[in-house]
């Protein structure tokens, strides 16, 4: 790990006002569950990380607002949150990890892409600028929004089950507070310059609001392993219920693209209907109609049609 | 279990220390030397020299000097000479490096020292042979190797301490941040649930 300095201010203010305005200068710190992987294997080098410990007003789990520095293990104590988050907050590899990592640092975890982990950058690329990862070994990679240059997927479990439940997101920066629909923290870089998510450098992701509304969620994911690893594929979905007939569907894909992916071919699929297995299997085709899967992840649209379809039948419950 | 007796030899010298004395000995040439700095207070700047920093340890407290990169485990191991917390994987995988904060079980590689400040640490030197986790891992010979058993021992102590009668099943989730390469898993197991008919209701030993 390079040397860097430290400081742990007081308030979101004065830690905005010590991170940088360009990438790669500074860090911020909450659990560093992934920030110290990233630098103990030097994928991020700041002169500078900011730890967000002293700042009191990031913290808790309320029904209706996440602080960014409150604890998985905090989000999982609280029996408010809708059942898509906590479905999702259970499967987040183990109990230190839970205790440790926090719902911020969750949402803006890197990708686990081992190309960029092992220093090919975001994009994967070799030293003659080709993207490594279409051709190479990518059974874990994008299947949906895969045209290139970003071939990752999104990391982030609570994401999906966040955006189906609508929430939102609060990011301070130096021109104050914003808040916007976590669907738009996310982004599929272009080119090298950007990130996966819509942070500027000097912003810091404050806290989730959660509009409530009573749909019901669920999430599911599909694994390779129950516990310490990333789900293949997830979705969560969200029902807005008129009796036995879906109102308004929510659903959202995971660890499919190099976004978290909402499916409106899936929500359509779903509204006016009531759920049955065959309306269930019907949006899963819908959600995946569209999969490009690359040389070795075929399997990876089967597996996130089979979580659409049980998410959806789960939520319906 | 490692006793904080048996890190530290009657004549005051250890093999860490040996250690730690050849290491600085070849590497000080190339090391960071800047003086060490007034603790992070507020939204002060410290680093990327050694800072001073005083960690709470086992229910005292430990001054040292270190790096705003140094982690929670190399300040333990190496600083602090408490060797029983393992360094294997170092990226918050494996659990060999589990140690209590806070009455929790966390990776102590993947939190840096300087941010442990001001919490309760707790490492394996805090129990003894006759604790009621330590004791039972003996019973159900539930290591091989054992360089797994003390994380494993932190993470059983942790999970016991808040979830007072567990299952088989939440045995087998709450101990699932570890892992065994002997496969000692049976032994874990059966250890967790007798020590668990014996740490009760989120008791904490007074260290």
């Amino acid at each position: 790990m390079e040397a860097f300095e430290y400081a742990a201010p007081n308030s979101v203010k004065e830690a905005v006002g010590l991170l940088s305005s360009n990438w790669g200068e500074a860090d911020v710190l909450a659990g560093g569950t992934d920030l110290l992987s990233l630098l103990k294997e030097g994928v991020h080098t700041p002169k500078r990380v900011v730890s967000l410990k002293n700042v009191s007003g990031l913290k808790g789990v309320s029904a209706s607002r996440i602080g960014a520095t409150a604890t998985i293990a905090e989000l999982l104590g609280n029996s408010s949150v809708p059942a898509a988050v906590r479905q999702a907050a259970e499967g987040i590899t183990s109990p230190q990890m839970r205790a440790m990592g926090t719902v911020g640092g969750e949402l803006l975890q890197r990708p686990r892409c081992w190309y960029f982990r092992n220093g090919y950058g975001l994009l994967g690329k070799d030293a003659k600028g080709k993207s490594l990862a279409p051709n190479g070994e990518n059974q874990y990679h994008a299947i949906l929004g895969n045209k290139g240059p970003a071939y990752f997927v999104s990391a982030s479990s609570l994401a999906p089950a966040l955006i189906a439940l609508e929430a939102t997101v609060t990011v301070t920066g130096p021109d104050g507070e914003d808040e916007m629909p976590l669907e738009k923290l996310f982004q599929t870089p272009s080119s090298d310059s950007q990130r996966e998510n819509t942070l500027q450098p000097n912003q810091v992701l404050t806290g989730i609001n959660l509009p409530g509304g009573g749909a019901r969620s669920a999430t599911y994911e599909v694994r390779q392993r129950q516990l310490m690893d990333w789900p293949l594929a997830s979705a969560s979905v969200a029902l807005k219920m008129s009796g036995d007939t879906v109102e308004s569907a929510r659903v959202v894909l995971g660890h499919v693209a190099p976004t978290p992916w909402r499916s409106s071919d899936a929500e359509r699929a779903l509204a006016g209907k009531a759920v049955s297995e065959d309306t269930a299997m019907a949006a899963a085709k819908a959600a995946l109609s569209a999969a490009t899967p690359l040389s070795r992840n075929k399997h990876k649209v089967q597996l996130a049609r089979v979580a659409v379809k049980r998410a959806i039948l789960q939520a319906a419950g | 279990m490692v006793g904080p007796k048996e890190t530290q030899q009657p004549n005051g010298f250890s093999r860490r220390s040996f250690i730690q004395g050849v290491s600085v000995g070849s590497g000080a040439a190339g090391a960071l030397l800047a003086t060490p700095e007034a603790k992070a207070a507020g939204g002060d700047v410290v680093g990327p020299g050694a800072v001073s920093m005083t960690l709470r340890i086992n229910g005292r407290n430990h001054s040292l000097e270190a790096e705003p990169r140094v982690t929670l485990l190399d300040a333990l191991r190496d600083r602090l000479d408490m060797t029983g917390a393992k360094k294997v994987c170092d990226r918050a995988t494996c659990g060999a490096c589990t140690v209590m904060v806070d009455g929790q079980a966390v990776y102590a590689c993947t939190m840096l020292a300087i941010e442990a400040e001001g919490r309760e640490i707790r490492t394996i030197e805090s129990l003894s042979a006759n604790d009621p986790v330590p004791r039972n891992f003996v019973k159900h010979d539930a290591q091989q190797c054992g360089f797994c058993t003390p994380g494993f021992v932190m993470a059983c102590q942790s999970f016991l301490e808040n979830n007072p009668n567990p299952s088989q099943a939440d045995v087998e989730a709450g101990l699932s941040g570890n892992i065994c390469r002997c496969g000692t898993y049976v032994g874990v197991r059966l250890a967790a649930l007798d020590a668990a008919k014996e740490v009760k209701g989120g008791r904490r030993r007074g260290y």
